[in-house]
């Protein structure tokens, strides 16, 4: 065999595993990170997941590593697609457990594909905070699998929010009582609508307009129309990212503009005052951050200079937060021995980009953004269930 | 008439989404499950060029068009030609049309993410209101319903007045007799498979300016334009218009009059009972 | 029964036994992909009963999966055991392929490959719909069940299926429904009752992939309708089950096991372009292999024996 042989032969193995750099094992720390690239939810991944993952993994490296009691170990990211297959998902984290031997597995994106892959976390002793898992089942999720961590808050909370806005303009004259209601049937949008219901009752809110829509569906003026004729004070959908471009839509070429409009997931993304531009001002939409404070302006600046887009204003800090977290337990417990890791992230809190984070007895983050708002083109949290640097909702003036 | 006007919109959409595949289809006999797919690319083509330099979608269907047409008679004659050779049967076709297309589809999907991600791809274009008869109504949504209007009267004469069409037509009809007589079959073939992708492509185009689309998106697209062709009639182009014209009347009508969670229940629901009652759906020939 | 039929169901058995070890193993990862497989395989050779001898492509997988997916999910909700959910999905799954079994029987081609597309979609929407009008938040099927009890249950299932199988490939019905297969007018003249065979076929599938779906909601914990009746899951059994050749009843499994494993190798490998290697590698199977796997394993049985002939 020639040397230009042993070389080839080198090269296919080390492509065929998938470990490139496995000679370098000692002082690299293997992360594993598995998300959707194709399928339904592909598009929210690209914009609050993946490019974190990027980022964090720069910023870890350009610093020189984790310091694991005093050794600095490079982490080196293997990145899976699970196609928004729960299947997948389970599959490329046990092949990441087992075949890849990776030293940590960053959370999965999604509440169903956190879920699932859940049991396998909990197997292998890694620590999972949730960075895009929004439940109300938290108590049984986490007395089941007590190494998952929720950072992104629960559907009541997020529709308290949105009931506490509407409650603030009312007592500031801005609005009425009437609310109009819609939300995408499937499970995140029914949870919030279900989670809303109530609260708008008890707040004094009047329902006028209350329908859902399938996913998929082409064509939502119907539902604006209908929306509209019910004259309300506010309009409220629980949407998911591409009805929620239509929504908009309709609702500008209807004239549907009333004092307060909100639309729930991708209102934060960037994209949404692209395509709006001036019109998105006084949008109210679900999540929201401290946009004003400079951790968070630094790290727009740093996510936007190393994957060459924004932020959104919503998961995107938080899912870069969960990866903090998970830095810092190393760091912390000055090992890599995963059960150790996760006691010092049960017993500790952490200082990240969006603020201090301890966990309540659920294991659950319990402060975190509600409501936000489009003012002068930055999306600023306007409620949160306890973070600092809330700003006014102002009420919307008309699509122009 | 709010409702018969959104409906007829919806309707017009719903024909483009579907036109192409008909052709594909009833005329090349090759169940496209890849077809969304080039919708979805020329809607990326229309969003690439309105954002990079604000050129109209209006003006980036012609250069959509040829583009698409090229690719697809290319597809046709590397990839689906030996299939339509080797077949000993229509279903033995049909089966192998499956499997390379949904391999196509996977294989454009992966092609799509590698030239522009995964992101949506979502731009603001003739969002605009007009007043028809006192209602409201979006302008780029009555565009894409204008050009619907277009695409398949232009389709229905040429396939009823020009020498092509009919050879085309004969060919849906009875394919083996259509060789008989001397028709052109392959070439025809071909012709009706490309000019299907171009069809497509350009209402993924006129589609994007009010739908969000994403690489993934294709799927789905697929789907409808499957339920619509068999609901109208393989092959018939005037089952396809009808077709979809009822389906965004009746999804129109239930979401304003019953309840918008039930509009693709109903939609399905229509297209069950049409099956039921038309088994060869409702311009569809008798045949073996 | 013949030595060959005894031969071929000692065969069966003793494979089924050491499929049935590999939780031992211990190897978490090769069970999971075992587990993959399973399901696919019992999904694949349960359709091919039906549409393999009658021809009729079927894209209603998704429907039934779903089905029971969702009965198993509501039915701990509300209290019953998990054990008790999966015989009423069985039941559930044969009622509903029944009444659609008797509504397609006029539909033939690709109208009905078309039609079940269009029925998963509807009984998708429908229950999102249900599911949105009765207020039911997010379904969690939090059980002790594992991996391992996963994998067992479908070996056990696909066992059952095969038996099926081969039952039906030597009763009247499985005749009646090869003639239907080469000929449905022949089939008809000779006096076989050529509704009532598909339909039965179809409930037998339709109960499988439901009861599969059952099984599968432990995995999943969390249930949402995209997930639960995701098109892709029909698209990818026809595609399997081609694959392998629904001629015969080991056909789908030869279909699977490669597929599987390709598909595997090539997420595990190329992360970035597993959809694009994906489609790729799917054509050049095609090409290559114009009569599935059956195909080629039985034209290599075929000089085999040929060469033994000639030595």
């Amino acid at each position: 065999m020639n040397r230009r042989t042993i070389l080839g032969t080198v090269a296919a193995l080390t492509l065929a595993t998938g470990l490139a750099g496995t000679a370098l094992a000692q002082d690299t720390l293997k992360i594993g990170a598995v998300g959707p690239k194709t399928g339904p939810l592909a598009g929210g991944a690209e914009v609050s997941f993946w490019p974190n993952v990027q980022l964090w993994a720069h910023d870890v490296n350009a610093a020189g590593g984790i310091d694991v009691g005093g050794t600095k170990y490079m982490v080196e990211i293997i990145e899976y697609d699970d196609q928004t297959n729960p299947g997948e998902t389970i599959k490329a984290v046990q092949r990441l457990a087992t075949q890849d031997k990776a030293d940590f597995v960053l959370a999965p994106y999604s509440t169903g594909l956190n879920i699932a892959s859940a049991p396998i976390f909990q197997r292998y002793g890694y620590p999972m905070i949730t960075h895009t898992a929004i439940s109300d089942q938290i108590e049984d999720l986490s007395n089941k699998f007590p190494n998952m961590y929720f950072l992104l808050g629960g559907a009541t909370g997020l529709a308290g929010g949105v009931v506490e806005v509407l409650s603030d303009m009312r007592e500031a004259g801005e609005i009425g009582s009437t609310v109009a209601m819609v939300n995408v049937a499937d499970a995140f949008g029914i949870e919030l609508a279900e989670a809303a219901r109530p609260r708008m009752a008890e707040a004094g809110f009047e329902i006028v307009y209350d329908n859902s829509y399938p996913l998929g569906t082409q064509d939502l003026s119907p539902v604006i129309k209908g929306a509209k004729a019910a004259e309300p004070d506010a309009f409220v959908a629980f949407s998911y990212p591409p009805d929620t471009f239509g929504l908009t839509e309709q609702a500008k070429i209807a004239g549907l503009a009333p004092k307060a409009f909100y639309t729930a997931v991708a209102t934060a993304f960037p994209a949404y005052a692209g395509r709006f531009g001036a019109a998105a001002e006084g949008v109210l939409g679900a999540g929201g951050i401290h946009a004003d404070g400079d951790a968070f302006k630094e790290y727009a600046a740093r996510h936007m200079e190393v994957t060459g887009q924004a932020p959104d204003f919503w998961a995107s800090a938080p899912t870069y937060a969960s990866f903090q977290i998970l830095q810092m337990a190393i760091e912390g417990a000055g090992t890599t021995d995963r059960e150790k890791v996760a006691e010092y992230i049960a017993d500790n809190s952490f200082d990240t980009i969006i603020g201090p984070i301890d966990w309540d007895e659920n294991n659950a983050n319990a402060k975190y953004w509600t409501v936000g708002q489009w003012q002068g083109g930055v999306f600023k949290g306007v409620a949160s269930t306890g973070r600092d640097g809330a700003v006014a909702a102002m009420p919307k003036t008309g699509w122009e | 008439m709010d409702i018969l006007i959104t409906g007829l919109l919806l309707g017009g959409t719903y024909a483009l989404i579907a036109m192409g595949l008909n052709l594909q289809y009833g005329i090349a006999r090759i169940m496209n499950l890849a077809n969304g797919e080039f919708l979805v690319a020329g809607g990326f083509a229309a969003f690439w060029f309105y954002t990079a330099g604000q050129v109209s979608p209006l003006l980036t269907i012609f250069i959509v068009a040829p583009l698409a047409f090229a690719l697809n008679w290319l597809i046709y004659v590397v990839m689906l030609r030996p299939l339509v050779r080797r077949a000993k049967s229509r279903g033995q076709l049909e089966v192998d049309a499956i499997l390379t297309t949904f391999g196509l589809s996977f294989l454009s999907v992966g092609v799509m993410l590698a030239l522009f991600g995964g992101d949506y791809f979502s731009y603001s274009y003739l969002a605009r209101p007009v007043q028809i008869l006192g209602d409201t109504f979006a302008l780029n949504r009555l565009t894409a319903a204008v050009a619907a209007v277009l695409i398949c009267g232009g389709l229905w004469l040429w396939l009823n007045r020009s020498r092509a069409g009919m050879s085309i037509r004969a060919i849906a009809v009875a394919p083996d007799s259509a060789r008989l007589v001397g028709i052109d079959v392959p070439r025809l073939s071909a012709l009706a498979f490309a000019l299907g992708g171009a069809v497509t492509a350009v209402g993924g185009s006129l589609i994007s300016t009010f739908l969000t689309l994403d690489a993934s998106t294709g799927v789905l697209f697929t789907l409808k334009a499957l339920v619509i062709v068999i609901m109208g009639g393989v092959g018939d182009v005037r089952g396809t218009i009808v077709a979809a014209l009822m389906l965004g009347l009746l999804e129109t009508f239930v979401a304003t009059v019953i309840d918008p969670g039930l509009t693709l229940a109903a939609a399905y629901l229509m297209f069950v009972l049409i099956l039921l009652f038309r088994p060869q759906g409702l311009f569809g020939r008798k045949t073996a | 029964m013949s030595a060959r039929d005894w031969q071929g169901l000692s065969i069966s058995a003793v494979l089924l036994a050491l499929a049935a070890c590999l939780p031992l193993l211990g190897d978490d990862y090769y069970l999971t992909i075992g587990v993959t497989i399973a399901m696919y395989t019992v999904l694949a050779t349960s359709w091919a009963l039906f549409s393999g001898p009658t021809h009729y492509i079927s894209l209603a997988t998704a429907a039934f999966f779903g089905l029971g997916t969702y009965c198993t999910a509501l039915g701990i909700e509300n209290g019953l055991s998990y054990w008790m959910t999966l015989p009423i999905a069985a039941v559930l799954g044969a009622l509903v392929a029944g009444l659609v079994g008797i509504a397609t029987l006029r539909l033939s081609g690709v109208y009905f490959v078309i039609f079940t597309l269009g029925l998963s979609e509807l009984v998708r929407q429908i229950v999102t719909w249900a599911q949105n009008v009765s207020g039911q938040k997010g379904l969690y099927v939090l059980t002790e069940i594992t991996e391992a009890h996963i994998y067992w249950q479908l070996l056990g299932l696909g066992a059952l299926v095969y038996l099926a199988g081969w039952a039906i490939g030597r009763s009247r019905l499985g005749f009646a429904l090869r003639i239907i297969g080469d000929d449905e007018e022949v089939a008809r003249h000779s006096g076989i009752n050529t509704a009532r065979a598909k339909v039965l076929l179809f409930m037998v599938s339709g109960a499988t992939a439901s009861v599969v779906g059952g099984m599968l909601a432990p995995r999943y914990i969390y249930i949402e309708p995209s997930t639960a009746f995701t098109p892709m899951l029909s698209f990818l059994v026809v595609i399997m089950a081609l694959l392998g050749g629904v001629g015969r009843l080991w056909g789908p499994i030869v279909g699977v096991i490669p597929f599987t494993l390709l598909w595997e190798a090539i997420s595990a490998s190329f992360p970035n372009q597993t959809t694009l290697l994906l489609g790729f590698s799917f054509l050049v199977i095609v090409y290559l292999l114009p009569r599935g796997f059956v195909g080629l394993l039985e034209g290599l049985r075929r000089r085999v024996l040929q060469r033994e002939a000639y030595a």
